[in-house]
């Protein structure tokens, strides 16, 4: 396969083909004629398509979106509310601040169309308080869908009122979750609650509210445009569309990439990143930032394909792919992965608050030489508790790079072992 | 901008106090919070000032200790990790004579560590105001660092 098959430029079509902080230059690209084919059509029409298409969410989770719209649409409530998860703070991933940052237009094309087939009037595009550049933008382009027409009172002389703010967020990764996220649009301290109820039917001000990913907004004009059955042509029977990757790490060409579903790590980081610089051999990668899972070298032929992944109890999540050299020290990446977890825990309850420090002090045994075989087995079970029992997807998923090194790399923990003493009874 | 002034251009309900909160603490000489501006918040939004001070101590862009009038975030995360972005703190702290989470003595450079802050492509990286820095070297430290000496704007 040469690059042109593996990439695809939908999303990314506009990158720096267009000036960003231009409505009219969006306009004359295709921009907003998604939004005039909407407005052609009922609200279940415009879900239908987005069902038909198979678009799942681009945030790590992968909620079919279509079902999503659907929940939010059929909710009791009013006023709805339609929100826009730019918090991107997921070590390793870029996506959403390039997305913001290129083609503004695009996301508030999507969010639009959205917020009319649910029939919702009010909106937030939640940005991470670190992406200034991000902020900006956003709040210009707002303003120029305005003075233009696509938002405020009766769009497009449709009768559809919708208008939405950026609110900006003060630095802190787990208000990507969507609870900690609405509390704190609300004026409070950025905690996680329990599900369910989901936010489609309990959200923001305790009314329904679609949360969704910048990246699945931006799928939304193109489903519209194309059609759901051409958009499903895309990809594969499981995963439909294209992905933007974040390629990082030790890898020549590193890089936003957009490519269609399907398509394997290894051409992603031979073809597209062109490889590990001086030929050195792949330790490991890491799949979808911080909370994702790592392969080893041997594994790279997998497909982002979310059946194929599920059997090997993988996902590609949000798309980070970070490359790692033979040079590296296993144990120092999982420790900083931990670290970061633990500085970004919101602390509410004990598994993830406690079981981050324990996971630290216990990864430190390893590495200072002084670890047992218990060490190694209270390692896991507290993992396997933080997994099952912590509130939200912070701490459930943070032991997961720790436990699928101890999954292909065993030897990274058991070499280090220094005594067999049985320290419990 | 006095806190009164930031609440009249964000507005008084607690949706409004982080944006707030966060321009107030942007215009301030020493980038933080004190004790009195959090009181003034809680007065002028009818909000408890427990309330008030959660948020502030939630929060990592919000502080409520003195710091310089260049925060100097430097991220802390694997990608920039596996490009040597211990070197650049090394270098950073050399030069400025201060260890991470310390403030210069001429209050003009705070260094902090930061979560990944999505330039990971361009690793290592750190961010000053609204400006990204990234592909990061020692040479390029001392450089970017002169331009602020020099009194560059945000
Ligand atoms: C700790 C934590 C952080 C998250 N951060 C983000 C984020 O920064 N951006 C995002 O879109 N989703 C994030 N998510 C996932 C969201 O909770 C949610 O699933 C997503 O926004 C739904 O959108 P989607 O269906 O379009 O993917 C995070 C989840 C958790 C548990
Ligand atoms: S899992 Fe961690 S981040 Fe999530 S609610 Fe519990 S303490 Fe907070
Ligand atoms: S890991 Fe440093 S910018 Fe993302």
């Amino acid at each position: 396969m040469s690059n042109k098959e593996i990439t695809k430029n939908m999303l990314t079509a506009r990158f720096d083909v267009i000036n960003p902080d231009s409505i009219d230059e969006y306009i004359s690209h295709n921009g907003y004629t998604a939004l005039k084919k909407a407005m052609s059509k009922t609200g279940e029409e415009i879900i239908s398509e987005v069902k038909i298409a198979g678009l799942k969410g681009r945030g790590g989770a992968g909620f079919p979106t279509g079902l999503k719209m659907e929940a939010v649409s059929q909710a009791d409530g009013s006023p709805k509310y339609i929100i826009c998860n730019a918090d991107e703070g997921e070590p390793g991933n870029f996506k959403d601040r390039y997305l913001m940052e290129k083609d503004p237009h695009q996301l508030i094309e999507g969010i639009i169309i959205c917020a009319f087939a649910a029939n919702i009037n009010n909106g937030y595009i939640f940005i991470r308080g670190e992406y200034i550049n991000a902020i900006n933008i956003m709040e210009k382009a707002l303003e120029q869908a305005r003075v233009n027409g696509y938002l405020g009172d009766n769009i497009l002389d449709s009768g559809f009122n919708f208008d939405m703010e950026v609110y900006s967020g003060a630095g802190s990764y787990v208000c990507g979750e969507e609870f900690a996220l609405l509390v704190t649009i609300e004026g409070k301290q950025g905690r996680a609650t329990y599900k369910p109820p989901f936010p489609t039917t309990v959200g923001l001000y305790n009314k329904p509210t679609q949360i969704n990913n910048v990246e699945t907004f931006c799928n939304i004009p193109h489903i519209l445009n194309m059609g759901g059955k051409e958009f499903s042509k895309i990809g594969t029977d499981s995963s439909k569309g294209t992905k933007l990757v974040c390629l990082s790490g030790n890898i020549v060409n590193p890089g936003l990439y957009e490519v269609e579903l399907g398509v394997s790590i290894r051409d992603i980081i031979e073809k597209l990143g062109k490889g590990v610089p001086n030929k050195r051999a792949i330790k490991m990668v890491q799949l979808g930032g911080a909370s994702g899972p790592v392969i080893p070298e041997n594994m790279l032929d997998i497909k982002l394909d979310s059946k194929e992944m599920s059997k090997l109890n993988l996902n590609y999540g949000s798309g980070a792919i970070i490359v790692m050299d033979d040079r590296i020290d296993v144990l120092d990446i999982l420790k900083r992965i931990i670290e970061f977890f633990h500085h970004e825990s919101c602390g509410k309850c004990t598994p993830c608050r406690e079981g981050l420090t324990q996971m630290l002090i216990l990864l430190d045994r390893f590495t200072d030489g002084i670890a047992t075989n218990d060490d190694l087995a209270i390692l896991e079970i507290l993992m396997e508790t933080m997994n099952q029992s912590s509130i939200c997807g912070l701490g459930q998923a943070a032991p997961t790079a720790t436990q699928k090194v101890l999954e292909y790399f065993r030897e990274e923990f058991t070499n280090k072992i220094n005594s067999t003493d049985s320290i419990v009874v | 901008m006095q806190v009164k002034e930031a609440l009249d251009k964000y507005g008084r309900t607690a949706d409004k106090l982080i944006g707030a909160m966060l321009a107030y603490q942007k215009s301030t000489p020493c980038n933080y919070l004190t004790e009195d501006d959090i009181k003034e918040f809680s007065r002028e939004t009818g909000l408890p000032e427990s309330r008030v001070y959660s948020i502030a101590s939630f929060y990592s862009l919000l502080s409520t200790e003195a710091r310089g009038k260049y925060i100097i975030q430097v991220c802390y995360d694997v990608p920039c990790y596996i490009n040597d972005s211990v070197n650049i703190v090394n270098e950073l702290e050399k030069i400025l004579e201060i260890k991470m989470g310390q403030t210069t003595d001429d209050r003009l450079f705070t260094i902090e560590y930061s979560s990944c802050l999505g330039c990971c492509d361009k690793a290592p990286a750190m961010q000053i105001g609204a400006t990204l820095y990234g592909n990061l070297t020692k040479d390029k430290i001392s450089s970017i660092l002169s331009t602020y000496r020099g009194g560059k704007d945000e």
